[in-house]
């Protein structure tokens, strides 16, 4: 096949690339610029976006002999992905950036365009795993957990699941960077990147501010009495328990965490642990990898990339998902991916709106 | 990948002659630096001064008006800095550095830097639809206040459409009120016939590789009684405007490439020009909406097309693949191809400078080169358009 090595400069795109070389793929190995502008040098925990990664990613195309461009993708990455990062937070709500890449970039404008130029599929570093069965494909967890990114890939279709190759998904993260290593790719102790690619010192909540401005409103507690203030509800996340500078402690000295956030008003509540905690999520516009499923099924439900698996049934009624757990879920926020999974395979994904346990004020549900 | 490449990208090298590489080479064997005294440094020394006055000769400008760099981003901005530190220098009031808006960045980056760190007022001058410098604001701009100008830069060719700038015009302009002119030649010298002397330049750029020179040769060529403040302190070699030991092998090279390009220069010239203009109608003819740009006065070797509804970079991608090697002929910024700035100028939108390719023939181009081109670029065309359609979807 031909297909399209997605190449960020990072030791697991680059050993992704050489094993599709390896499987006998004529590869062509593309580094996408999201910024028109890149920075010189890496920073920090950042894995990519800088020229010298994307010089890095040249040289490991270099090694693999296969031809390699920068793909500029600045404009698309700007308004699906900072943009919306941006407006959610703005909105009360909670995205995670590295989905919508996956979902408006990587696997919607990268690889529409790949598919018209000639191109068969889309080949990634990301940890998991896809298999192929008579009902077609199907995307399943990484072996190495730790490193299991079937979570930010459940927002694909099985029309981008056919065209996407995921190498890695069968090896253990340590065992990809050895063969780096033995491949004499000098990647191979590139650190892993953690933080958001286009938050540059790794400070999300400066970011926002400086994309948002100030905005204070108030911090209530659950009876909405008014315990102190703030400089903008989009620096706060549902489940947030450090940094809240409160004026005023709480009654019996426990600790508070942010319980809900109405960004029209500028309201932040505060209270108790356990009323974080839910039992009832709904969730909007699902996603389903392969198949439809049924109208119920029991299931697991993963709310964070690195979240714990949750035990639940799952109920669909055309574009609303309704998550009923075994055990609570503590600080569910609007804006989240809701996963479901069926033992590794994932079955799909929606948008947490607002867990339906909790009796706040809410929030209005997501356009998308 | 196909065996042979088709190689249609002279104008971002060349190359080499097999006589410049024997220069070359022979050079590099012997031992002796230019400036030392001793037998070993004369031979050195004789072979660059033979080489100076044989670039010169070629170029109509006397060996002391030779200045050795290290290619034509040095010469470029030692002529803008040089002359405007030395021209401000001598009277503060003058600050404007005129320059055409299609200038090689070697010669824009400079003046913007000026600008930026050194009280300069950058100038950019317009261009009609064809890439030209309209002289007409030329000298309005002069007009405003000749008092206050610096210098003026325009190159003879511009090396991404190919169009050739009105250089004359330009020095009778500007010297009428004594303000020095600084040329680019470098996409010009191999095909254009390019007299230093004649010209009445007071400055004026040429670089070895893309005339079939090395990579790292060049040469600022400066009228003898132009003053000019150095970019590099040191040793003082050349005329003490430029420092750094002689590269004699670069020297040789560059001055067999030139004056090989002046004996070979009307033939090379009349072959590329039937090369391109046949691959030109063949490309018109098979292709819908494509525009042939800067078509009024350019370089024979040049053709810049722009094909509706493509991305460059996915032709390049494309053409790439079937061993069919040009370029989009605008700057790079980490790979990722930036709006030509040349073609905005010419007052094409955004679209259409993302849409442009530039393919550039040179002395071993071939009617199979040119007949590849051809053969890849319709489908090649097709498939980008049918991608930019991909992209725009929501």
């Amino acid at each position: 096949m031909r297909v399209l090595a997605a190449m960020s400069g990072g030791v697991d795109s680059a050993v992704a690339a050489a094993r599709a070389v390896d499987a006998g793929h004529r590869v062509t190995g593309v580094h996408l610029a999201l910024s028109r502008t890149p920075a010189a040098m890496r920073s920090g925990s950042r894995g990519c976006c800088s020229r010298e990664d994307a010089d890095d990613a040249r040289r490991v195309a270099d090694l693999l002999d296969i031809p390699f461009y920068v793909w500029d993708v600045s404009e698309r990455f700007q308004s699906d992905v900072v943009d919306d990062f941006v407006a959610e937070y703005a909105a009360g709500r909670t995205p995670n950036p590295c989905i919508r890449c996956n979902e408006r970039i990587k696997f919607a404008a990268v690889l529409d365009r790949a598919l018209a130029l000639g191109f068969d599929a889309v080949v990634t570093g990301h940890y998991a795993r896809r298999l192929d069965t008579t009902a077609g494909p199907e995307l399943h967890r990484a072996v190495d957990s730790a490193k299991d990114q079937s979570y930010v890939l459940a927002v694909l279709r099985p029309e981008q699941l056919a065209h996407a190759m995921f190498p890695l998904g069968g090896t253990p993260k340590s065992e990809v960077r050895a063969e780096a290593t033995q491949r004499g790719l000098a990647v191979a102790a590139k650190p892993d990147s953690h933080d958001i690619c286009f938050v540059a010192d790794g400070d999300t909540r400066g970011f926002l501010r400086r994309a948002l401005g100030d905005r204070p409103g108030r911090f209530v507690d659950e009876s909405g009495a008014t315990v102190g203030t703030h400089d903008g509800s989009y620096g706060f996340t549902v489940g947030q328990r450090r940094g809240l500078r409160l004026g005023t402690p709480a009654a019996g000295g426990e600790a508070r965490y942010v319980l809900d956030i109405e960004p029209v008003s500028r309201t932040v509540t505060v209270g108790r642990r356990e009323s974080l905690a839910t039992r009832v999520v709904d969730a909007d516009a699902p996603v389903w990898c392969t198949a439809e499923p049924p109208p119920t099924f029991p299931a697991h439900v993963q709310l964070r990339a690195h979240g714990e698996p949750l035990p639940a049934s799952v109920a669909v009624d055309g574009q609303r998902l309704t998550a009923r757990l075994e055990r609570p879920a503590y600080g569910v926020a609007a804006g989240q991916t809701l996963v479901v999974y069926e033992r590794t395979r994932v079955v799909g994904s929606a948008t947490v709106v607002v867990p339906a346990g909790r009796a706040a004020a809410t929030v209005p549900p997501s356009s998308r | 990948m196909p065996a042979t490449a088709h190689y249609l990208d002279h104008a971002a090298t060349t190359p080499m002659l097999p006589e410049a590489v024997a220069a070359v080479t022979a050079a590099l064997a012997e031992t002796g630096n230019p400036s030392s005294l001793h037998a070993s440094g004369r031979r050195a020394r004789r072979q660059v001064e033979e080489s100076r006055e044989q670039t010169a000769a070629c170029l109509g400008a006397r060996p002391a008006e030779v200045v050795l760099t290290s290619g034509g981003t040095e010469a470029d901005n030692l002529a803008v800095k040089g002359l405007y530190w030395s021209r401000q220098g001598s009277d503060p009031r003058r600050r404007r550095i005129l320059v055409s808006a299609v200038e090689h960045h070697a010669v824009l980056d400079p003046a913007a830097w000026l600008q930026a760190h050194d009280g300069a007022q950058v100038e950019l001058l317009p261009v009609d639809s064809d890439g030209r410098l309209r002289v007409d604001a030329l000298a309005d701009a002069i007009a405003r206040d000749p008092h206050d100008v610096a210098l003026v830069s325009c190159m003879w060719a511009n090396n991404e459409v190919g169009a050739l700038q009105p250089v004359a015009d330009v020095v009778a302009l500007a010297h009428e009120h004594g303000i020095p002119v600084h040329s680019d030649a470098v996409q010009a010298v191999n095909t254009v016939p390019v007299d230093f002397g004649a010209s009445g330049l007071d400055a004026m750029t040429v670089t070895g590789h893309k005339i079939g020179g090395p990579v790292g040769s060049g040469a600022l060529l400066v009228r003898r009684e132009l003053p000019l403040v150095p970019l590099l302190h040191g040793g003082g070699q050349e005329r003490d405007l430029r420092s750094g030991t002689l590269d004699v092998a670069s020297v040789r090279g560059l001055a067999v490439a030139i004056a090989c390009a002046g004996e070979h220069r009307a033939a090379l010239s009349e072959h590329l020009r039937s090369l391109r203009d046949d691959m030109e109608a063949r490309v018109v003819d098979s292709v819908a909406d494509v525009r042939v740009n800067a078509r009024l006065d350019r370089l024979p070797g040049t053709s810049h097309l722009t094909f509706a509804g493509c991305d460059g970079d996915a032709l390049l991608m494309l053409l790439d693949a079937r061993g069919v090697e040009c370029s989009t002929g605008s700057a790079c910024s980490a790979g990722v191809p930036q709006p030509s700035h040349v073609l905005l100028a010419m007052g094409r939108d955004e679209r259409a400078a993302a849409g442009s390719l530039r393919v550039s023939l040179g002395r071993t181009s071939t009617a199979a080169d040119t007949d590849a081109f051809v053969a890849a670029i319709v489908p090649a065309v097709e498939r980008a358009r049918a991608a930019g359609l991909a992209a725009a979807r929501p």
